[in-house]
C-alpha cells in the first residue's frame, strides 16, 4: 500500500508541463492568499478578543478599500483566465501532421483503431514524440477519455466525433480512465497508453494488423455501393470525394461548411441534412447499416483520397495513409 | 451593569410552542415558526440518510478493489447521496429552517405573506421526500445526481421517473418558498424598516429567492422532458433519434449552477449576522455585501457551461464561460474581505456560533480559491470529473453551507427553543467538525490532480493511502455531526431557559421573548435605527461577563 | 414594486387589526391593511408568472434549437397542423381574455351579474379551446402523427419549397414530440385555469367579491392572461413557421 504513493502525476505529454506550470501558479496565488487571510483572521481574533471595558470601534466602510479589493482581484483573475485560455487553445488545436487513431467507446471498453490497421482494446500504443489525434465516438452513452499523465481529457459522445490530440514525451505506460459516469462498470473502463521508442513502436506495428484502416474503408466503400454514385470521374449522381476532406463545401441553400470528420459522418448517417449545391438529394441513409468502427474506416478512407491535382494546399502537409502504407512496405524506416 | 446569569420566568409565558398542543396543531399550522421546526425535523432526517450513503461510499473506498458491495449498489449509493443531499438538504436547509423562522421577525412582520403557501411548501417537500425514500427502498437510481442523457433516458433500468418526480416536488417547494420570501420582503416590512436597514441575512435570502424563482423551473421542465423521453421513447436527448445529449446538459446546468448559489447565499447571510454580533460591530461595507449577494445571483445565471468545458462545446463558448466564471468570483471575494475587515478593532468572543463562522471563513476561502482553479480552462481539462471537483464543492457546500447552518442553529437556538445549548460541547463539536472535514476532503484535491476520476468504486492501488485518510476524516466528521444532534435535542428538554437576548444581539428578532409568541410582536415595531447598531447596544450593556450561561 | 412601506405607525396593531377585521372579514390576520394584502397577492402572482415564463422558456428553447437544426422537416410537419382550428383557438382565447377583463372590471365596480356572466363566458370559451384541441389531437392520432404510437408522417413527403428533398421521419417525429409536450403542458395550465375560474364563479355567486375585496378575481385574471399569452407564442411557433401562399 505504501510502495507507491504519488502526490503528483507523471508528466508524459507536451502540454503536461504547461498545465503543471499553470497549476503551480494557481497554487502559489492560492496558498499565498490563504496564508494571508488566515494570518489576518487569527491575528484579529487574538488581538481584538473581548476585553473588559474595551468597546468595539465602529467602522462603517471604506470606498477606497472596497474598490481596491474588488479591482485588484480582477487583475489577478484576468491573468488566470488568459494563462488558462492559452494552454486550452494549445490543447484544442491539433497539428496538421498528426497521425490519427479512431476511438470507439462503449460500455465498458475502449476500442482503438490505428490508421495502419492495428486494432486495440483498452490499450493505445503510440510512439514517443509523435503528434497523435484521436477521433472519438461512443456507441452508447457519454464516456470521457482521460489520461492523467498527459493532463488531457475529452468527453466521447454518441452520434458525433470529438477530437483530442497529444504528443507523448516520455516512454512508459500510463493510466487511461473513463471519466464520465457511464453505468455499472464505469470504474472498470480503464486501460493504458503505452508510449514506446520509435523503433519499438515500429516493431509493434509490424507485428500484425488487418491492413490499413483506409484500405478497409475502401472495401466498405465498394461493398456498400458508395462507388456507384461517388465516382472518381465525377460523373456520378454524388459529388466526387477526392480531396473533399478539410475543404469548404457549398451547400444548396447557400451555406458553406468545412468537410471535417463530423461532416463526413453526418453525410453518411443523415444525408438530407446538408445537400451539396448542384446535386439531388437522392442519397439513402446508412444509419443502422454502418457500425461506429466501420464509420471510422470509411472516414479514414475518404480522408485518404488525394485530389486529382497534386498542388493541393491543404493536403500537402501529410502523406495520406495508402501512400504511407506503400512507403512502409517498400523500405525499412 | 450586570445581568443575572439566567432569567427564569416565574410564570410560564405563552409562546408559539405551548400555545397549542397536539399533532394536528403542528401538521395544520400556518405559523412560520412552527413550519420552520417541521422543516428542521425533516431536513435533519434527510441529512442523516444522505450521510449514511456517504458513509457507505467512503467505506467502499477504503480498499482499491470493489469488495464491499456490487458496482451497481455503489453507483446507487453515490447517486442517492448526491440527490438527497442536494435536493432535500442543501437547497432547503437555511431558507426553510432559519429563513422561515427569522425573516418575518427580522422585518417586523407577524408572518410571511402567504402562510398557507408556506405550509404547502413543506407538504410538497415531504411528498417529494417520501417519493425519494420509496424510490430508494425499491431499487434506487444509479445515474449520479446529474442524470446525464442518454444514459438516464435510454440505458438505465433504475427508477428515474420516480426520483425525477421527487426532485420536481422538492423544486416546486423551493419555488414557493422563494415566492413567499420575495413578496414578504417587498410588502411586509414594518414602518421604518427600509431596504438599507435590513439585516444582511434578509438581503441574502432575497437574492436566493430570485434564483429559486427563475432557475428552478428550468430543471423542472428538464425532468419532465427526461420523464417523457423514458415513457414515450421520444428522442429529444437521444442521438439515435435525432436528439442532442448536450441539450440536456445545457438545460440541466442552467439550473444546477445557480442552484449552488441557492445553497451558499443564505449561509453567507448567516455569517454576516454571526460576525457582526460576535465582533460587536456593523458589518464593514454593508452596501457592498448586500449588493454582492444580488450580483452573485445575477451573474450566477450566465456561467453554467463551465461544467461542460470538455463536454463538446466550442472553443469560443469555453472561453466566454471561463471569463464569466472569473467574474462571478469577484462578489464572493468582496464579501470575504468585508467579513474579515469587520473584525478589525472589534470585540470578539469565541462562542460556538463564532467558531463555526471562523470555520466557514477558513473553509470557504479554500473552496472559493479552488473554484478559480476550475475556472481556468487549462487546469479544468485535467481535473474536471476527478476528485478535485468533489473536494471543491464539498469545501463550499459542507465547509461553507453546513458550517454556517450549524453556526446559525446555535446562535438562534435560544430564540427558537427558549433554551440554551451546552457551550462546552458545542465548541468541542465545532472543532471536531473542522478537523474531520479537512482530513476528509483535503486529500481529495491531491487525489484529483493525480488522476482519480469521480464515481469510481474501484481504483488503482496507488490511490489507496489518500482514500484511507479521507475515510478516516469522514468518520471523525460524522462524529462531529452527531454531537449537536444529541446535545441540541437534549437541551430542548434539559437546557437552561434562555433570556430574550442572550447575546445582546442587534436585530428585531431579539427584541421579542424567547421563544416568540405566535404573532411575534405584541406591538408592531417602528424602526428608527440602522442595522447592527452594536455601538448603541454596547453603550447600554457593556459586557464584562458572559451573557450566556454555561 | 420598490416603494417603501409608507404606512404610518400603528400604535396598537392588535386593536387596529381587530377593527379592520370587523370592517372586512376577508383581511387576513397577518396583514395590517387591505391594500397591503392586495399588493402582496398581486406581487405574488406576478412572481409566480415569472417562474412560469422560465418553465415554458426551457421548453421553447429546446423547440427553437431543433427548429433551426431540422429546419425543413419541422416546416413540413408544421403544415400538417390544422391552421384553421389553430387560428380559431387563438380567437377563442383572446376572446376569453376579453371576458376576463370585463369580469375583473365588474368585480371592482360591484357589478354582480356582469361579473357572473363574464366568468361563465370565460369558462365556456376555455372549454371550447380544450374541445378544439381535443379534435386536433384526435386527428393527429388518426393520421399516425403521435410519437411512439406507430408514427409515420405520410404527407407532406418532401420539404416545403424543396420538392426534391424527402422528409426525414425521425426529425418530423421530433417536431411532434415537442408539439405534444408544449401544447399538452399549455392545456394542463388551461385546465387548472378553468378550475380556478370555476372556484371564482362559485365565490362570486356567493357574493364574496366586492369593490373592497376582489383580489382573487384580479390575480385569477392575471393567470388566465398569462396562459393566453403562452398560446399566442405557441400558435405562430408551431402552426405558422412554413406556410406558403
Amino acid at each position: 500500500m505504501f510502495d507507491n504513493f504519488p502526490l503528483w502525476p507523471e508528466q508524459a505529454s507536451s502540454v503536461a508541463a504547461s498545465v503543471d506550470a499553470l497549476y503551480i501558479f494557481f497554487l502559489i496565488v492560492s496558498i499565498g492568499m490563504t496564508a494571508l487571510l488566515y494570518f489576518i483572521l487569527i491575528f484579529f481574533a487574538a488581538r481584538y478578543r473581548r476585553q473588559p471595558g474595551i468597546k468595539a470601534t465602529p467602522n462603517e466602510g471604506s470606498l477606497v478599500l472596497e474598490l481596491s479589493w474588488s479591482i485588484a482581484p480582477m487583475f489577478v483573475f484576468v491573468a488566470m483566465f488568459l494563462f488558462g485560455a492559452v494552454v486550452f487553445f494549445q490543447e484544442r488545436t491539433p497539428p496538421k501532421d498528426a497521425t490519427e487513431v479512431y476511438v470507439v467507446a462503449k460500455q465498458w471498453m475502449w476500442k482503438l483503431e490505428h490508421m495502419e490497421g492495428q486494432r486495440e482494446i483498452n490499450e493505445l500504443h503510440v510512439p514517443v514524440g509523435q503528434n497523435v489525434k484521436l477521433i472519438m465516438t461512443s456507441q452508447d452513452v457519454i464516456h470521457s477519455f482521460f489520461v492523467p499523465a498527459f493532463r488531457l481529457k475529452t468527453d466521447v459522445l454518441p452520434g458525433r466525433y470529438t477530437i483530442m490530440w497529444f504528443r507523448a514525451t516520455k516512454p512508459g505506460t500510463y493510466h487511461l480512465f473513463c471519466a464520465e459516469y457511464c453505468g455499472t462498470q464505469h470504474s472498470g473502463m480503464i486501460g493504458s497508453i503505452v508510449v514506446m521508442e520509435p523503433a519499438q513502436y515500429q516493431a509493434w506495428t509490424n507485428g500484425g494488423s488487418t491492413g490499413p484502416l483506409s484500405v478497409e474503408g475502401e472495401k466498405l466503400f465498394s461493398e456498400l455501393g458508395c462507388a456507384t454514385c461517388h465516382r472518381q470521374d465525377a460523373q456520378g449522381r454524388g459529388p466526387a470525394l477526392a480531396g473533399v476532406f478539410g475543404r469548404p463545401v457549398t451547400l444548396e441553400d447557400g451555406r458553406t461548411v468545412v468537410a471535417d470528420e463530423n461532416y463526413l459522418r453526418e453525410s453518411i448517417m443523415d444525408p438530407q441534412a446538408k445537400i451539396v449545391r448542384g446535386y439531388k438529394p437522392v442519397m439513402p441513409t446508412f444509419q443502422g447499416l454502418v457500425t461506429d468502427e466501420q464509420m471510422g474506416a470509411l472516414v479514414a478512407y475518404i480522408k485518404s483520397l488525394a485530389p486529382a491535382k497534386p498542388a493541393d494546399v491543404l493536403n500537402k502537409a501529410s502523406l495520406t495513409a495508402p501512400d504511407r502504407a506503400a512507403a512502409k512496405g517498400g523500405q525499412a524506416r | 451593569m450586570s445581568t443575572p446569569a439566567a432569567i427564569v420566568p416565574a410564570v410560564e409565558r405563552e409562546d408559539y410552542l405551548n400555545k397549542e398542543y397536539g399533532v394536528w396543531s403542528w401538521l395544520l399550522t400556518v405559523d412560520h415558526k412552527r413550519i420552520a421546526l417541521l422543516y428542521l425535523a425533516s431536513v435533519t432526517f434527510f441529512f442523516f440518510i444522505g450521510g449514511i450513503f456517504a458513509l457507505l461510499v467512503r467505506l467502499e473506498l477504503l480498499t482499491p478493489a470493489g469488495d464491499l458491495m456490487q458496482a451497481d449498489t455503489y453507483n446507487k449509493a453515490f447517486t442517492m447521496h448526491g440527490m438527497v443531499m442536494v435536493f432535500f438538504f442543501l437547497i432547503p436547509v437555511v431558507p426553510a429552517v432559519l429563513g422561515n423562522f427569522l425573516i418575518p421577525l427580522m422585518i417586523g412582520a407577524k408572518d410571511l405573506a402567504f402562510p398557507r403557501i408556506n405550509l404547502l411548501s413543506w407538504y410538497l417537500y415531504i411528498f417529494g421526500g417520501s417519493l425519494m425514500v420509496h424510490c430508494m427502498l425499491t431499487g434506487g437510481v444509479d445515474t449520479g445526481w446529474t442524470f446525464y442523457t442518454p444514459f438516464s433516458t435510454a440505458f438505465t433500468n433504475t427508477k428515474i421517473i420516480e426520483a425525477g418526480l421527487a426532485a420536481f416536488m422538492a423544486g416546486f417547494s423551493s419555488i414557493l418558498t422563494g415566492l413567499n420570501f420575495i413578496v414578504t420582503i417587498h410588502r411586509m416590512r414594518a414602518p421604518g424598516m427600509t431596504w438599507s436597514r435590513l439585516p444582511l441575512f434578509v438581503w441574502a435570502h432575497y437574492a436566493t429567492s430570485i434564483i429559486q424563482i427563475l432557475g428552478t423551473p428550468v430543471i423542472a421542465i428538464t425532468i419532465l422532458l427526461v420523464a417523457a423521453e423514458r415513457l414515450f421513447h421520444l428522442g429529444v436527448f437521444d442521438p439515435k433519434l435525432g436528439g442532442d445529449p448536450l441539450l440536456f446538459q445545457h438545460l440541466f446546468w442552467f439550473y444546477s449552477h445557480p442552484a449552488v448559489y441557492i445553497m451558499i447565499l443564505p449561509s453567507m447571510g448567516v455569517i454576516s449576522e454571526l460576525i457582526a454580533c460576535f465582533s460587536r460591530k456593523r458589518i464593514f461595507g454593508y452596501n457592498f455585501v448586500a449588493l454582492s449577494s444580488i450580483g452573485i445571483a445575477v451573474i450566477g445565471f450566465i456561467v453554467w457551461a463551465h461544467h461542460m468545458f470538455v463536454a463538446g462545446i466550442s472553443l469560443y463558448a469555453a472561453l466566454i464561460f471561463s471569463a464569466l466564471t472569473y467574474l462571478v468570483g469577484v462578489p464572493s471575494a468582496i464579501k470575504t474581505f468585508n467579513w474579515t475587515a469587520t473584525m478589525y478593532k472589534g470585540s470578539i468572543r469565541y462562542d460556538a456560533p463564532m467558531l463555526y463562522a471562523f470555520g466557514f471563513l477558513g473553509l470557504f476561502i479554500v473552496g472559493g480559491l479552488t473554484g478559480l482553479f476550475l475556472a481556468a480552462l487549462g487546469i479544468d481539462v485535467h481535473v474536471t470529473d476527478t476528485y478535485f471537483v468533489v473536494a471543491h464543492f464539498h469545501y463550499i457546500m459542507v465547509g461553507g453551507t453546513l458550517m454556517a447552518y450549524l453556526g446559525g442553529i446555535h446562535f438562534w437556538w435560544p430564540k427558537i427553543t427558549g433554551r440554551l445549548y451546552p457551550e462546552g460541547w458545542a465548541r468541542l463539536a465545532a472543532l471536531i467538525v473542522f478537523v474531520g472535514f479537512n482530513l476528509t476532503f483535503f486529500p481529495q484535491f491531491i487525489l484529483g490532480y493525480v488522476g482519480m476520476p469521480r464515481r469510481y468504486y474501484q481504483y488503482p492501488p496507488e490511490f489507496q493511502v489518500l482514500n484511507i485518510l479521507s475515510t478516516a476524516g469522514a468518520t471523525i466528521l460524522g462524529l462531529g455531526y452527531l454531537l449537536p444532534m444529541i446535545y441540541l435535542t437534549w437541551s430542548m428538554r434539559y437546557g437552561k431557559p434562555a433570556p430574550d437576548n442572550p447575546w445582546h444581539a442587534a436585530g428585531l428578532e431579539w427584541t421579542v421573548q424567547s421563544p416568540p409568541t405566535t404573532f411575534n410582536f405584541p406591538q408592531e415595531p417602528v424602526v428608527t435605527w440602522e442595522a447592527y447598531n452594536y455601538d448603541e447596544i454596547d453603550d447600554v450593556h457593556p459586557h464584562e461577563e458572559a451573557p450566556v450561561a454555561r | 414594486m420598490f416603494t417603501r412601506t409608507r404606512r404610518p405607525p400603528l400604535h396598537d396593531s392588535a386593536a387596529t387589526a381587530h377593527h379592520a377585521a370587523h370592517d372586512n372579514p376577508a383581511l387576513l390576520h397577518h396583514f395590517a391593511e387591505e391594500s397591503q394584502q392586495r399588493n402582496a397577492a398581486s406581487l405574488g402572482m406576478w412572481v409566480f408568472l415569472a417562474q412560469e415564463v422560465m418553465f415554458f422558456g426551457g421548453l421553447f428553447c429546446a423547440y427553437l434549437i431543433y427548429r433551426l437544426k431540422y429546419f425543413g422537416d419541422f416546416g413540413a410537419a408544421s403544415q400538417t397542423l390544422d391552421i384553421k382550428l389553430g387560428a380559431t383557438n387563438t380567437i377563442v382565447l383572446i376572446g376569453s381574455s376579453l371576458t376576463v377583463v370585463f369580469a375583473v372590471w365588474a368585480a371592482k365596480n360591484g357589478r354582480r351579474s356582469m361579473l357572473l356572466i363574464n366568468l361563465v363566458l370565460t369558462l365556456i370559451l376555455g372549454c371550447a379551446f380544450l374541445g378544439i384541441k381535443a379534435v386536433e389531437y384526435r386527428s393527429k392520432f388518426v393520421e399516425h402523427h403521435v410519437p411512439d404510437l406507430g408514427f409515420h408522417m405520410d404527407e407532406p413527403t418532401h420539404i416545403p419549397g424543396h420538392p426534391d428533398i424527402p422528409v426525414n421521419q425521425r426529425h418530423a417525429e421530433m417536431f411532434f414530440s415537442l408539439y405534444f409536450i408544449m401544447t399538452g403542458l399549455h392545456a394542463l395550465h388551461m385546465i387548472i385555469g378553468i378550475g380556478l375560474f370555476l372556484w371564482l364563479l362559485i365565490m362570486a355567486w356567493k357574493g364574496r367579491y366586492t369593490p373592497q375585496y376582489n383580489t382573487p378575481v384580479e390575480i385569477g385574471g392575471l393567470y388566465w392572461h398569462f396562459v393566453d399569452l403562452v398560446w399566442i407564442y405557441l400558435f405562430p411557433l408551431l402552426y405558422l413557421i412554413d406556410r406558403h401562399p
